[in-house]
């Protein structure tokens, strides 16, 4: 009882903590956050609709999900390289990192049109 | 760090910036001439004999490249080959790797467009000395990386005169391996540059590298399991940092899908075991990555927290994760690994189910002298690399050690695969020579600064003064060396601090800096200088004399000169010229490419071997009497029947010494051929000791028809050396068409069936029935 309690009171602490050290992030950064939820939630949609209607025509389904998961990862780099906390990137500009960040999802989605079908 | 701070706070003396660029336009010069060298190293089979494609895999390649330079590439893209494999034929656009011929497609049309009017079959032949060159320099590309300029350098001329690479690389060898060792090597410079420079456009690039290389050859895999294998080793060893991250996790999405696009990988980019890895890994360092962000934002005491209950929770849903996975990936019998893949894991996996691909002679595994032969010097300066590596460990440098175990146990299974483990040895062995020739270089010019300075030197100067000033002088000289050698890799902060802390700490610690004793060095200079003389004689001997024969043209020397054979071309160009287009010819796999590129005409089975089926078909055949065999050529519509025979100029891989093959091969699949049948005692023979079933077969009778009358009744073969068998006989279902100058190629066609039989039908049936071939027997058979 005693450590069902005390693990209880521990994830509570730990939700606080979280909540509050994550607030205290800049409002880019938070901003670049949602757009990955985002990316990643459109992916699980189209996992479902799959699993609902059937996977053919099987490269639509692979282009789709990878190019969520694709636009997803590269955001993160991006977050990666703007965070001002990152002592490897400090001098990178976020001019640049923003350019990266556009030619990489630029070349993702030529191939992705392509493979779609 | 009084040393740095110092030299970085005043303007560098112009002197050094003088000598900056010197280095940078010899090293340029440099890398010129190891081009040129590499270039040239290869193209002596073409002065030596003509510039011809060699070898069988090629052909395919060079009819390709000529359908694609007709047609256009939509054309190619949807080619659907009807002149290989008769009936079935073949989807060339699905079942071939398009990078080698589009990319000699390419050249070629730039260069008509250019108004240069080269015909396909010179570009074809010249363009994998050309990609051996941009080899070198690729090669000089990342072992800059890993070391710097120097090493980059010994890399690059290495790798230009290997003589694994050569071997497969020779004008004339237009096969995959000539475009795709290229690709490796950038590839594995791009995504090396990423790690070290975390940046995303370098992350692009390096994902259209490997584009580039699934597109060329099937030995892909071996990068895609090879970098999620050097991640994990990073994340195991404590080296994760958010470079890592960017290298990794847009190669994994972008490279799927583009293999994906490349038709003969297709949705095997994510439905194999070979990619499973990457998946995998790609899961492993999003987990950590999280783990470290969290990490970072939290209180120790909140994280340890998180730790737990993550712990608690995870493991049960990574077990019942896991255990989907394994009942998934178990309930294909090979395990979800193709067959070519499953026998190199597994090296007796093809001996015991698939013969075929225990069958070629270069998926056999190398013997010790192959390695020298192929390697020569490097063999022994690969170990010295790896140490020289893990003085500093960076990131790189566990990537390059990686690599080389990696390819060392590869090339371990197959001989064909040495060539993956020459451009690891030749990193290893450039780091390991320039390391060696810095510090001979230091003592020696240590040496000559305290000469200098001990000319100088006042009587009353104290020692521990004069101690200092050389040293300082060869700290400087040598923080420039490393500053040289560092600006070109500019972000790689870490290593930065590491090279010059070292000499300055190394300079407090003691009086003397780590030099040798000058004449040691001297005469060490002198060795190493050798060594790399040796490693030259050997490259240009084996270039010229073991990898440049293009096999289709042999060439022997006797008393009168040179003989040459061209046995192979004549029998094509006699089938082009005396035979209907439609016609079929039946020959072993061996020799289709070249009968469909050069002959142009259909054939049954060829190199691809991708039907198994098929191929003991044709094989059992040649094992059967020659009823049974007609009988079954007559089902394929086949017209003619090559087979190749060396018995009498003694070529060694005619189709006797084959035969066993075909008869394992056939048995396989139809259990009435037996190879003890076939065997006297165990032994294979084809004298007067040989098997009644052996002396009967139609390989046999092809091969050995008329061949008593050369040498005067004896029928003496050169390469079993013995006489014959059985030597007169006369063929019944067969008549000989051609047979080439050196009777290496004989041509056979099938006689056709008669309307009417002669005689009384049912005695001269049981008649035919029988298989002694002696001519008694011809006057009543139906097929005269």
């Amino acid at each position: 009882m005693v450590k069902s309690a005390t693990t209880k009171d521990d994830a509570h602490a730990l939700f606080h903590s979280l909540r509050s050290a994550y607030s205290a992030t800049p409002t880019n950064l938070k901003i670049i956050d949602l757009y990955v939820v985002f990316a990643v939630f459109t992916a699980l949609i189209q996992v479902v609709y799959m699993a609902i209607v059937g996977s053919f025509p099987f490269n639509s389904f692979l282009s789709g999900v990878l190019s969520c998961v694709g636009t997803a990862v590269l955001a993160v780099c991006l977050r990666i390289q703007v965070n001002k906390e990152n002592k490897e990137f400090k001098d990178l500009p976020p001019e640049r990192a923003f350019a990266d960040f556009v030619l990489c999802n630029l070349v993702l989605h030529l191939v992705i049109i392509n493979f779609l079908g | 760090m009084a040393v740095p701070v110092d030299s970085l706070a005043k303007p560098p003396p112009a002197s050094s910036t003088l000598r900056f660029a010197f280095g940078n336009v010899l090293a340029f010069f440099i890398l010129l001439l190891i081009g040129v060298l590499a270039f040239s190293i290869r193209l002596f089979s073409v002065i030596k004999y003509e510039s011809v494609i060699h070898e069988f895999d090629p052909y395919f390649n060079y009819r390709v490249t000529q359908f694609l330079t007709k047609n256009g590439i939509y054309d190619f893209w949807n080619w659907f080959d009807d002149r290989t494999w008769y009936p079935l034929g073949r989807v060339i656009g699905g079942t071939v790797y398009p990078g080698l011929t589009l990319t000699a497609g390419t050249i070629w049309k730039v260069l008509q467009s250019l108004n240069i009017p080269l015909s396909v079959e010179t570009v074809c032949v010249f363009t994998a000395p050309v990609f051996s060159a941009f080899a070198a320099w690729a090669a000089y590309l990342l072992t800059k990386e890993v070391k710097g300029t120097g090493a980059g350098l010994t890399a690059a001329v290495l790798l230009a005169m290997v003589p694994s690479y050569i071997s497969r690389s020779v004008a004339g060898s237009y096969d995959n391996e000539a475009v795709a060792i290229f690709a490796l090597i950038f590839t594995f410079y791009l995504y090396v540059k990423t790690l070290n420079t975390g940046s995303l456009f370098y992350a692009t690039l390096n994902s259209i590298a490997y584009f580039y290389m699934v597109c060329s050859w099937g030995g892909y895999t071996f990068i895609i399991n090879l970098i999620p294998m050097h991640v994990l080793l990073c994340i195991v060893t404590g080296r994760y940092s958010s470079r890592l991250y960017i290298a990794y996790a847009p190669l994994v999405v972008l490279g799927t899908l583009l293999a994906a696009l490349v038709p003969v990988v297709g949705f095997n980019a994510v439905m194999t075991s070979e990619h499973f890895a990457s998946f995998l890994v790609f899961i492993v360092i999003h987990v950590v990555a999280l783990a470290y962000y969290i990490k970072g934002i939290l209180s120790p005491k909140m994280f340890k927290v998180a730790a737990t209950l993550v712990v608690s929770v995870g493991l049960v849903v990574g077990c019942a994760v896991v255990a989907v996975l394994v009942a998934v990936v178990a309930s294909s019998p090979t395990k979800g690994w193709s067959g070519r893949s499953l026998s190199l894991l597994d090296p007796t996996y093809a001996s015991k189910y698939i013969p075929i691909i225990a069958s070629v002679s270069e998926h056999q595994p190398p013997t010790w002298p192959s390695y020298f032969m192929d390697l020569n010097v490097l063999a022994f300066l690969v170990p010295a690399g790896i140490i020289a590596c893990f003085s500093p460990l960076s990131d790189a440098s566990s990537f390059v050690i990686l690599y080389l175990v990696m390819s060392v146990y590869f090339s371990g299974v197959m001989v064909r695969l040495m060539l993956v483990l020459a451009p690891a040895a030749c990193i290893m062995s450039g780091i390991a020579l320039s390391e060696a020739f810095d510090v001979f270089t230091r003592s020696i010019k240590f040496y000559i600064t305290n000469l200098s300075e001990s000319l100088q030197i006042d009587a009353g100067d104290a020692v521990p003064g004069n101690g200092v000033s050389p040293q300082n002088d060869v700290l400087k000289n040598d923080k420039k060396e490393d500053t040289l050698k560092e600006r070109p890799s500019r972000k790689n902060k870490k290593k930065e601090k590491e090279t010059i802390e070292k000499p300055s700490v190394k300079s407090k610690a003691e009086k003397k800096p780590l030099v040798l004793p000058v004449e040691a060095s001297f005469f060490a200079l002198f060795l190493t200088v050798l060594l790399g003389g040796f490693y030259v004689v050997h490259s240009v001997w084996a270039a010229a004399e073991a990898y440049s024969a293009p096999s289709i043209v042999l060439t022997s020397h006797s008393h009168d000169g040179l003989h040459v054979f061209d046995d192979f071309r004549e029998a094509y160009a006699w089938l082009s010229h005396n035979t209907e287009v439609d016609d079929k010819v039946a020959s072993w796999w061996d020799y289709g490419y070249q009968t469909t590129a050069m002959a142009n005409r259909t054939v049954i089975v060829d190199n691809n071997t991708w039907n198994n089926t098929h191929i003991a078909t044709v094989g059992t055949a040649m094992s059967s009497p020659e009823k049974a065999a007609w009988e079954i050529f007559n089902s394929l519509d086949v017209k003619y029947v090559l087979v190749v025979f060396g018995g009498l100029v003694g070529y060694p891989s005619d189709d006797i010494n084959k035969f066993l093959w075909m008869v394992r091969i056939g048995g396989g699949v139809f259990p009435h051929i037996k190879e003890p049948d076939y065997l006297r005692d165990g032994q294979y023979r084809i004298d007067s000791q040989a098997t009644p079933t052996m002396l009967n077969s139609l390989m046999y009778k092809l091969s050995y028809f008329r061949f008593v009358e050369t040498d005067g009744g004896k029928g003496y073969d050169r390469v079993r050396r013995t006489e014959i068998g059985k030597k007169h006989f006369k063929l019944t279902h067969f008549e000989e068409v051609f047979t080439t100058h050196h009777w290496m190629v004989r041509i056979y066609k099938l006689k056709p069936q008669k309307n009417r039989i002669r005689g009384k039908t049912k005695k001269s049936k049981s008649k035919t029935s029988s298989t002694t071939p002696r001519s008694g027997t011809t006057k009543k058979n139906p097929w005269h």
